[in-house]
């Protein structure tokens, strides 16, 4: 890929972004930023291709697998957490008659 | 173009398909349980799809699984453990460590890129692409460096482990991040130079920069923080996607950030505050003790808990104010006990949701879903408040600024023009609160001062337990 297209990549995502959340309730602002930050872990690519590419260079290895730990633990955290949060919403209403 | 080139385009066209439809989704309460899913399920094809590639094309050594499989294990495990542990009062204080976590990873790919630069990661190497790689490591650090520091002051913060210090609130501040955000651009200059050395200036300085910019916001304005924080991951992941030249991770992160900007735009409007302010200003309430507002209360009414439920009983239709306070003290179940014994004596009971009550925009809603509190019963403001001048009772719990008439009433205060609850409207009104102190903004509360309102002293949850005895004794919820 040339620098440009990538260019055009990062203002066509932000683009997206921009348009994606137009009108949000409240009840929604903490489960919405929570499902944003587990996927901004999307980095755990990034960590992905720097193990990959390594080539047996241990100390690169090594900052390669904690930076896909931390992107892993923003990941699965993240995902999971909104999920019990958006659990609570979907609740039948047990109390109600 | 061969097969795994070809399917790693597929999938990847997928997921960023499916990521988009998932923020989009999370945007509604409907599909929004879905909507985290699919994001989730995008996240996991996009693994697959790149870990297809590189066994089709360049294969992956036994070493590099080893050192894959370790990360992902340690990574997961941890991130699942603490997202089912995790109580959800402290929400907030969990999506920030997740965020400055995913800073991390985008600070620690550009440093391991730029310590040891990826063989065969450069072909037909020239001036101009080492230019580009190397702006786009050091914005990543920079970027991953601010989020990281940024969100664990953040949660020490809201986990009451760090106070603001007292130097933060003055001018001072302002010199020192200038210092290290003018220090951060001679390291970044330096980089590009060619200096590879200064990379660590860098780092130090920029986690520095985390640091002394968000340690003076105060409590209140943590979650717009929290929330812009968040929207820095996303830059600092699109940057690091040019660091390592993928266009999944571009989208991804361009998306989030952009995203995460908007949402922090939509949370600063609920608060009444501006971004800058929030930035720049310092905590709120140290600005506001000298301007208007620190006047003396003179007409308080206290009432004992036993009134409370006597009012109670004979009330036809009840409005619950939740607040910061009701979060804090863990009270929501305890609430909803309360509030059931209302609904079998065949009072009408709703609760009144300000956009900012909790401790982050929507985190009261979590909080009484999780007490079981029927969806319907949640109303938000505009729905609300025309509703308060046929309700018997109000019941403020925890709240303050939120239901302050002054943001109505009077234009000098620095309240005027935020949004409130008009629960003064109501024949009566209950506050129960600790004590005299002031909100967040350090304002003086008119409401208190009504004859309409009394005031009920003591710990949320200790109240509503009292309230419940008191109930019982009335003999309300029995059949």
């Amino acid at each position: 890929m040339s620098f440009i297209s990538l260019l055009w990549v990062l203002l066509l995502g932000s683009l997206l972004g921009l348009e994606l959340i137009g009108k949000v309730p409240p009840t929604l602002h903490t489960p919405l930023m929570s499902g944003a930050n587990a996927i901004s872990g999307i980095t755990m690519l990034a960590a992905l291709t720097l193990i990959v590419k390594a080539e047996g260079n241990v100390p690169l290895l090594i900052i390669g697998s904690v930076s896909l730990g931390f992107a892993l633990f923003n990941v699965v955290g993240g995902f999971f957490v909104t999920d019990r949060m958006l659990a609570m919403f979907s609740r039948k209403p047990s109390n109600k008659k | 173009m061969n097969l795994p080139v070809i399917i790693k385009f597929v999938i990847d066209l997928v997921a960023v398909l499916l990521l988009a439809l998932g923020i989009k989704g999370l945007s509604k309460v409907k599909s929004a349980r879905d909507a985290n899913r699919l994001a989730a399920l995008a996240m996991s094809l996009s693994v697959v799809g790149l870990l297809f590639y590189y066994l089709g094309t360049s294969g992956i050594a036994i070493q590099s699984w080893i050192w894959i499989i370790i990360g992902s294990i340690l990574g997961s495990l941890f991130g699942a453990i603490l997202a089912k542990k995790v109580p959800m009062t402290s929400m907030p204080e969990t999506v920030a460590l997740f965020n400055g976590c995913g800073g991390m990873s985008s600070l620690l790919v550009a440093l391991g890129v730029a310590i040891f630069p990826i063989s065969g990661g450069q072909e037909n190497f020239d001036f101009f692409k080492s230019l580009i790689n190397e702006v786009s490591i050091s914005v990543s650090i920079f970027v991953g460096a601010i989020t990281f520091t940024g969100s664990i002051v953040a949660m020490a913060k809201l986990q009451g482990w760090l106070s603001t210090p007292g130097w933060t609130q003055s001018k001072v501040r302002h010199f020192v991040n200038i210092v290290f955000a003018v220090a951060s651009l001679i390291a970044f200059f330096d980089l590009i130079n060619g200096n590879t050395s200064s990379i660590w200036l860098l780092v130090i300085v920029s986690s520095f920069l985390g640091i002394g910019v968000t340690l003076p916001i105060g409590g209140a304005d943590m979650p717009v923080v929290i929330s812009l924080l968040n929207s820095y991951s996303g830059i600092a992941a699109a940057a690091a996607g040019f660091v390592v030249d993928s266009q999944l991770l571009i989208v991804a992160g361009a998306m989030v950030g952009a995203a995460g900007l908007i949402l922090t735009q939509v949370m600063c409007k609920g608060m009444n505050r501006s971004l800058v302010s929030v930035l720049f200003g310092g905590s709120l309430s140290a600005q506001s003790t000298t301007s208007s507002g620190s006047g003396e209360y003179t007409n308080i009414t206290s009432c004992s808990v036993e009134e409370c439920a006597l009012t109670l009983e004979a009330a036809n239709k009840v409005i619950i104010v939740p607040g910061y306070g009701l979060a804090v003290a863990q009270a929501q179940h305890t609430l909803r006990e309360v509030t059931k014994k209302l609904e079998q004596n065949g009072i009408e009971v709703v609760y009144a949701i300000h956009p900012v009550a909790g401790r982050m925009p929507g985190h009261m809603n979590v909080l009484l879903a999780e007490a079981d509190v029927p969806y319907e019963q949640l109303k938000e403001m505009d729905v609300v408040n025309p509703d308060f001048p046929a309700t018997d009772v109000v019941l403020v719990l925890g709240a303050n600024d939120v239901v302050n008439p002054q943001a109505k009433n009077d234009s000098s205060s620095p309240l005027y023009g935020m949004p409130v609850l008009d629960v003064q409207e109501a024949r009566t009104v209950f506050v129960i609160k600790r004590g005299m102190s002031a909100g967040y903004s350090g304002i003086k509360n008119d409401l208190f001062d009504l004859p309409n309102t009394s005031m009920v002293f003591g710990d949320a949850k200790k109240v509503l337990n009292d309230l419940i005895g008191e109930l019982k004794d009335l003999g309300v919820g029995e059949k």
